[in-house]
């Protein structure tokens, strides 16, 4: 494992946050499109001496290739072809940089950070507890709710009702609203009080 | 069922919300024959989230899907998540979707006794797609160093998809406030 990707694991997810915002900031100070090509190519060679290959690095760029393209091409003919390789190789930076810091931080440390980040909004009535109730019952939900979409769709096949995306959608949101008491008494249940902020599992934030 | 206010239900129905928008992403995209354009699913989660659960909740939703992408989740359509998707060009399009469903819901809050499939179809299409582009284009020309009337030009190739998305979520909200309503107008005397 190389330094930098030791140094990217270890880093407090807070900090890799900030020195994203800054890289963020200071991009848009470079205005000359080779300096911006080269940070680019850069921020690619980063993701692979962190340890995150290049399978990695395509899955991040290809969804983008096609409006990066047309973005290129439409620059350098409404503007100019400087402009566009710069503004298209600040996305590319960005992006990558950006999925540096998510893919060397796992969920649980990103939600802990969000949790201590919310700290200050408490007099405003914001619970830190609850917003990590929300995160992890939504982490918890997402498998569930694809499966479910899974059976009804079988269930309509079967029926012959076809692909019809309302055929499959409102008996999935009438299934999944019904199911919202069931799961808030459970929770309830279990925290023996009506304080949802304690009811989070338990994760030591402070 | 009682109707005094339920934190706990409250984050239920956020959570589930934001779980069903990432689980659109699922769903196959329709390609239009003339256009050309995908229409994918997703989009249409801050429309449910605002006209299902109301202005509020429905906002907060958003919030969530939106912070499980940054945390790196790939939920968004395509397999995209990670905070690179913030650094991207129609990131507007993403943040724009609390705004959406706040506003889808407040509409539909507001017009909730007299719910009908074309007024939660008008509600679904101010909030859903007046709104997002209102703030998506801006974002897309700031973003991409395009102008605003390229921007929007560009972005228009999207209105027919969304279209058919606000009448499928007027479809369903009128369906689900027969079957299952969750908002309940704040005019409303407590039974």
């Amino acid at each position: 494992m190389s330094a930098l990707a030791a140094l990217l694991r270890r880093a407090p997810a807070g900090a890799k946050l900030a020195a994203l915002a800054i890289a963020g900031t200071g991009v848009m100070a470079i205005a000359d499109w080779r300096v911006m090509v080269d940070l680019a190519l850069l921020a690619a060679l980063a993701f692979r001496l962190a340890g995150c290959g290049t399978d990695a690095l395509g899955r991040q760029l290809r969804p983008m290739l096609w409006m990066l393209a047309a973005l290129f091409l439409v620059q350098g003919w409404l503007v100019d072809w400087a402009t566009a390789a710069l503004v298209v190789a600040r996305i590319v930076t960005l992006v990558l940089l950006a999925a540096l810091v998510t893919l060397t931080t796992p969920a649980e440390a990103m939600i802990a950070t969000i949790e201590r980040l919310l700290a200050p909004f408490v007099r405003f009535g914001v619970d830190p507890g609850r917003v990590g109730l929300a995160f992890s019952l939504a982490l918890r939900f997402i498998p569930v709710i694809g499966e479910e979409a899974e059976r009804v769709r079988e269930a309509q096949a079967a029926r012959g009702l076809g692909h019809h995306p309302l055929a499959l959608i409102l008996p999935l949101i009438v299934r999944v609203l019904k199911s919202a008491e069931d799961v808030a008494a459970a929770i309830e249940a279990r925290s023996g009080h009506d304080d949802p902020g304690r009811a989070a599992p338990s994760r030591s934030v402070w | 069922m009682a109707a005094k206010p339920n934190p706990t239900l409250d984050i239920v129905y956020i959570a589930l919300f934001a779980a069903l928008t990432a689980a659109l992403a699922l769903f196959p995209p329709l390609t239009l024959p003339v256009i050309g354009v995908p229409i994918t699913a997703q989009s249409m989660g801050p429309m449910l989230a605002g006209a299902i659960l109301g202005a509020r909740r429905g906002a907060l939703a958003m919030v969530l899907v939106i912070a499980l992408v940054a945390i790196g989740l790939p939920i968004l359509s395509g397999g995209r998540g990670g905070l690179g998707v913030f650094a991207g060009p129609t990131v507007g399009f993403l943040l724009g979707w609390v705004p959406a469903a706040w506003v889808t819901g407040l509409l539909h809050e507001l017009g909730w006794r007299q719910l009908t499939s074309i007024s939660s179809f008008t509600h679904a299409a101010v909030g859903g797609i007046v709104v997002l582009y209102a703030i998506g284009i801006p974002v897309l020309a700031f973003q991409a160093g395009l102008t605003l009337k390229a921007a929007a030009v560009g972005s228009m190739t999207f209105i027919p998809g969304d279209l058919i998305k606000a009448a499928l979520t007027a479809m369903i909200a009128v369906s689900v406030k027969r079957a299952w309503p969750i908002i309940r107008p704040a005019a409303e005397p407590s039974a």
